[in-house]
């Protein structure tokens, strides 16, 4: 990796304040640094500055009270999975959480610097390749090897987002604070989340000088049901070749509402609208559950390597579906 | 005619015994080559092309150079020569820490003409491909082929025929320690060197060759190594350039391989694909086989794979081809060329058997001749619960599928001369045995002290066993082709009977009998006519007062054995909505002759099958025809068998007579094919190319329905 200065952080007006010296990549954040240190090892980036978050203070809290969770950007990965209150009311999030790499991973990786991760995509993690989302000409995925590449909105550059939290909290309807030079602000976790066709280089709104410092979800409606559901080739580490997060508010076998949001198949969590209508208001059934896997795929414009992925996402929906209904 | 005694008479050969360097290897107290740290010592680095095909133009050294703590800047390729795969050395530095030398190389800058790569196989085959090897037409070797019969004859006794493509990827070896080096001159004749290998005495020849030296004068150290699988048995640039480094610069110089080289240079398993028609008559008997196979060993030849595998057919014709494409070069790698081969010849035998509505294991008893392995199909068929499988493939509605299946390999692994041994008793009663050869992992000194130990009546712990150092001079082969332990014990056993036979003639005359009388208890020697007569064993030694026994032995042929069948069963699961595949179990069947260690043989025959389990559900290289460039050199996307991949393994060490006979490689044939004939018989869909992994079963699925 390139040297770099070391900071410490003392405050988050601080750290935007160093932040607000330069542009993107000048000075990064660093918590666990799971993502970040191979990136760098990788010469992905190369930053001048790295500010240490986890000096920072209260950060790292897990609140749950009867309105919802608050959880700080420093809590851990293993802390989500592990926290009793989230395994028992918000089971999506525990399950995503607990699939996340290895122990060792989640030990020290947080929840900021889950959701601000960096594509997988080989392309991308090869310093050699000039590639679209480096600032390069094209995505090598469209005409390369893209087996694991997305489906769904990928138009023009094809990487999947790797965060398993975050299709977890998007379909808990999680709002994510961010702090920045101005003050802080929050909005809906699944607005936070861009699409390349918007902006090629990032995958989320974050501007230059700002910081994500806490994560707000909802406390689930009573008969609330919910799954994470991670398809992937091997147990450990392994990142999602599909995945389904499903929050279901059922009376019996009829779903009353649906939030159904797919990981590793496009470049941002995504949200299927079309796979919760399906399901919302009827009673699922075996055919219910299928048309909700059919729909939720059914815009999926799939590369050379990675036709599977279609047929292995409108299973893992309905999967999720029937689940719900048993 | 020497031999190792009958099992009732033995008290530790063929039982099982922990390894001695266990424990240290568990607490890292065992040194590996990566853990060599010399006072002083420099870190080498070497810059690799990121390019696939390329004339070297221009290489400037001088900003390396001039980097601070930079000690030697070296090229390690002329000016006007080609690279001709990404990882292809360019240039080396040695540097006071490994961060420098990291940035020195990043500071040579290299001036390339870029020239037209291929890196797949179709596209180094399809016509107008850029040429890349000068003596090879259109990239490919002269085919090689093989008859036997008339395969038109036949091919009209058939009753049943198949037609089909199988294929394997390219595999590497995934060495957990990379290849590498620790190169002191302690003068400037004398060269020490630590080398993660399975060849001790080659590289210490290569290097003497090489740098121009006396052999007795380079001293090679492997006192542990991280694997090696075929891949380990020569210096390769990377020493080499480990020792010039040391030389120029006088230092000590740690030169190990990056994950991302080790993928690129460090050796793989060569591709195959191959077209096969097969025939049999409807009695079941094999009776015609035409294959065309092409594999790809990147710049090298070398891609050979069996076929027709194990079963008898009287007519077959067969023709390979090697294709050369712009990556790093084939290496061995366990067993080369048989996995491939019957993964592909265990598929077929079992879509002939299905036309031909029989039974698969029915199927293989007609048509194997191999004694063994007949047995070895009744006990893994019991042991896996045969009569369980699926008599329809693919039948039944629920969502998970299990299967089963079976395959076939075949080994020698008898060993051969060559090893020079010495077996010392002091006179304070301590036993040492030592012997050029090295523990490649398979627990050779766990072996050699059981060995010393059975005959000395002893405990192993009793013996100190040094290997993995050629400064004795007691040479060995390297440890491949199965033949480690064959060769090894054969010497050892003889070297301690002779030690013991000098021992008894010293204390004979104290014991007041003939030496032939003499026997060895437990620690203590007597007179098998009088039984009073009884020594300790250090009371024995104690008779050599200043001296000791020293001893070498010989190989005698009768202690070992060539032939190494073995028979494999799996069961899998198969999520048919995710295609995920679970191996549930493997049912391993392994002729082994003697086994010295039933302990670690049995670990072997489960490493074996780990290794089978990753090229069946997991490993491939992905080579990107655009860039050129390896996609997943590293071990991300490049997936190797875990924890939760790893199935419960029923190892059965298949021992039919009591001569030794290696089995570090067979254990790995036939786990894929076995799986794949498996997951046939789950989802009734069969996918003829490895690995069997998701994507390919769904889209399987898909194309049935």
């Amino acid at each position: 990796m390139e040297k770099f200065s070391y900071v410490n952080a003392t405050s988050l007006e601080q750290v935007t304040s160093l932040l607000s010296e330069s542009g993107w990549g000048e000075v990064m954040l660093i918590a666990g640094g799971t993502d970040l240190l191979a990136e760098l090892k990788e010469y992905i980036e190369t930053p001048k500055t790295l500010v240490n978050l986890k000096t920072l203070p209260g950060m790292d809290s897990i609140e749950a009270d009867a309105s919802g969770l608050k959880i700080g950007a420093l809590a851990t990965v293993a802390d989500i999975a592990m926290h009793p209150t989230i395994q028992h009311h918000y089971t999506v999030l525990s399950q995503a959480a607990g699939s996340v790499a290895t122990p060792q991973i989640r030990n020290v990786g947080t929840l900021g610097g889950n959701l601000c991760q960096r594509p997988r995509c080989w392309y991308y993690r090869d310093e050699s390749t000039d590639c679209l989302k480096k600032g390069g000409d094209i995505c090598y995925a469209v005409d390369g090897l893209s087996k694991y590449h997305a489906i769904l909105g990928g138009d023009p550059v094809y990487i999947v987002h790797p965060s398993d939290l975050a299709p977890a909290l998007i379909a808990l309807g999680a709002s994510v604070k961010i702090v920045g030079p101005e003050g802080e602000k929050t909005m809906s976790l699944e607005e936070f989340f861009t699409l390349p066709a918007a902006n090629p280089f990032r995958e989320n709104v974050l501007e230059p000088n700002e910081i994500v410092v806490e994560v707000s979800v909802p406390a689930p409606k009573p008969n609330t049901k919910s799954f994470y559901l991670k398809a992937r080739e091997k147990g450990a580490p392994d990142f999602a070749l599909s995945s389904v997060a499903g929050v279901f508010e059922m009376d019996g076998k009829t779903c009353k509402t649906a939030s159904i949001v797919l990981g590793g198949v496009a470049p941002a969590p995504w949200r299927s609208k079309e796979a919760e209508a399906a399901v919302t208001g009827k009673m699922i059934d075996e055919s219910v559950s299928q048309q909700a896997g059919t729909d939720a795929v059914k815009d999926a414009e799939p590369l050379n390597d990675n036709m599977y992925k279609v047929t292995l996402t409108r299973n893992l929906v309905s999967r999720a579906a029937m689940m719900a209904a048993s | 005619m020497a031999s190792w005694g009958e099992a009732s008479e033995s008290r530790l050969i063929g039982k099982r015994v922990t390894r001695l360097s266990g424990k240290d290897k568990v607490t890292g107290k065992a040194k590996y080559t990566f853990d060599i740290n010399e006072p002083g010592m420099l870190y080498g680095r070497i810059l690799r092309s990121e390019t696939a095909h390329a004339t070297v133009m221009g290489i400037d050294l001088s900003e390396a150079e001039a980097l601070p703590g930079v000690k030697a800047v070296i090229p390690l390729i002329e000016v006007g020569n080609k690279l001709r795969y990404q990882g292809q050395e360019i240039a080396a530095v040695a540097a006071e820490t490994d961060d420098i030398a990291k940035d020195a190389i990043r500071l040579i800058h290299v001036d390339l003409e870029e020239l037209p790569h291929v890196v797949t196989e179709d596209d180094a085959m399809a016509e107008g491909a850029p040429q890349i090897r000068e003596d090879w037409a259109n990239n490919q070797s002269e085919p090689n082929v093989r008859e036997d019969g008339d395969i038109n004859t036949g091919f009209d006794e058939a009753a049943v025929e198949v037609e089909a493509t199988y294929h394997t990827p390219v595999q590497t070896h995934v060495c957990l320690e990379t290849h590498g080096h620790v190169a002191k001159w302690e003068d400037e004749q004398n060269l020490t060197v630590w080398a993660s290998t399975q060849g001790v005495f080659g590289v210490r020849n290569d290097f003497a060759q090489h740098f121009e030296l006396p052999a007795n004068q380079v001293r090679v150290i492997t006192e542990h190594m991280g694997g090696g699988f075929g891949s380990k048995f020569g210096p390769g640039i990377e020493g080499r350039t480990a020792v010039e480094l040391a030389r120029i610069t006088g230092k000590a110089v740690k030169l190990m391989l990056t994950r991302k080289a080790e993928h690129l240079v460090a050796g793989n398993r060569p591709s195959m694909t191959q077209q096969v028609r097969a025939g049999a008559t409807s009695d079941g008997r094999l009776i015609a086989y035409d294959m065309k196979g092409y594999g790809t060993g990147g710049i090298s030849s070398g891609a050979g794979f069996t076929g027709p595998y194990v079963y008898h057919v009287p007519n077959s014709r067969a023709e390979r081809v090697n294709v050369a494409v712009n990556a790093g070069n084939q290496r061995a790698m366990r067993a080369p060329g048989h996995p491939q081969g019957a993964f592909a010849m265990d598929s077929l035998m079992d879509e002939l058997a299905e036309k031909l509505g029989m039974d698969p294991v029915e199927f293989r008893r007609i048509n194997d001749p191999n004694e063994v392995r007949q047995a070895q199909y009744t006990l893994g068929a019991q042991e896996i619960g045969w009569h369980r499988r699926n008599s329809v493939p693919g039948s039944g509605t629920s969502v998970k599928k299990r299967g089963m299946g079976v395959g076939s390999g075949q080994w020698g692994g008898g060993g051969g001369r060559g090893t020079e041994a010495r077996v010392t008793i002091n006179a304070d009663g301590t036993v040492e045995a030592v012997t050029g050869t090295q523990d490649i992992g398979t627990g050779i000194r766990t072996v050699i002290a059981m060995i010393v130990a059975e005959e000395f009546g002893l405990e192993t712990t009793d013996v100190r066993v040094k290997v993995g150092d050629s400064q004795p001079g007691l040479p060995s082969g390297g440890s491949g082709g199965s033949q480690t332990t064959p060769s090894v014990a054969p010497v050892i056993k003889t070297a301690a009977a002779a030690a013991k036979q000098k021992l008894f003639e010293r204390i004979a005359p104290l014991l007041d009998a003939p030496v032939g009388d003499l026997r060895v208890g437990t620690g203590t020697i007597y007179v098998v006519s009088d039984r009073t007569k009884t020594i300790t064993w250090k009371q024995a030694t104690g008779q050599l007062g200043m001296e000791s026994i020293s001893e070498g032995g010989t190989w005698e042929e009768d202690l070992r054995q060539n032939g190494a069948a073995g028979t494999q069963f799996a069961e899998v699961e198969i999520d048919t909505q995710t295609g995920a595949i679970r191996v549930i179990k493997i049912v391993a069947v392994q002729d082994c002759g003697l086994a010295i260690n039933r302990l670690t043989t049995e670990s072997q025959v489960n490493g074996g099958v780990i290794m089978g389990l990753g090229q069946a559900i997991l490993e491939e290289r992905f080579m990107d025809p655009v860039t050129g460039r390896m996609l997943n050199a590293n071990l991300e996307d490049y997936k190797v068998p875990g924890t939760f991949e790893i199935p419960e393994i029923k190892s059965i060490v298949f021992d039919t007579h009591r001569k030794v006979t290696g089995v570090g490689e067979p254990p790995c044939i036939p786990t894929p094919g076995a799986i794949a004939n498996a997951v046939y018989n789950a989802i009734g869909v069969r996918i003829r190319s490895l690995p069997i992994t998701p994507d390919k079963i769904l889209d399987a699925l898909a194309e049935k329905a």
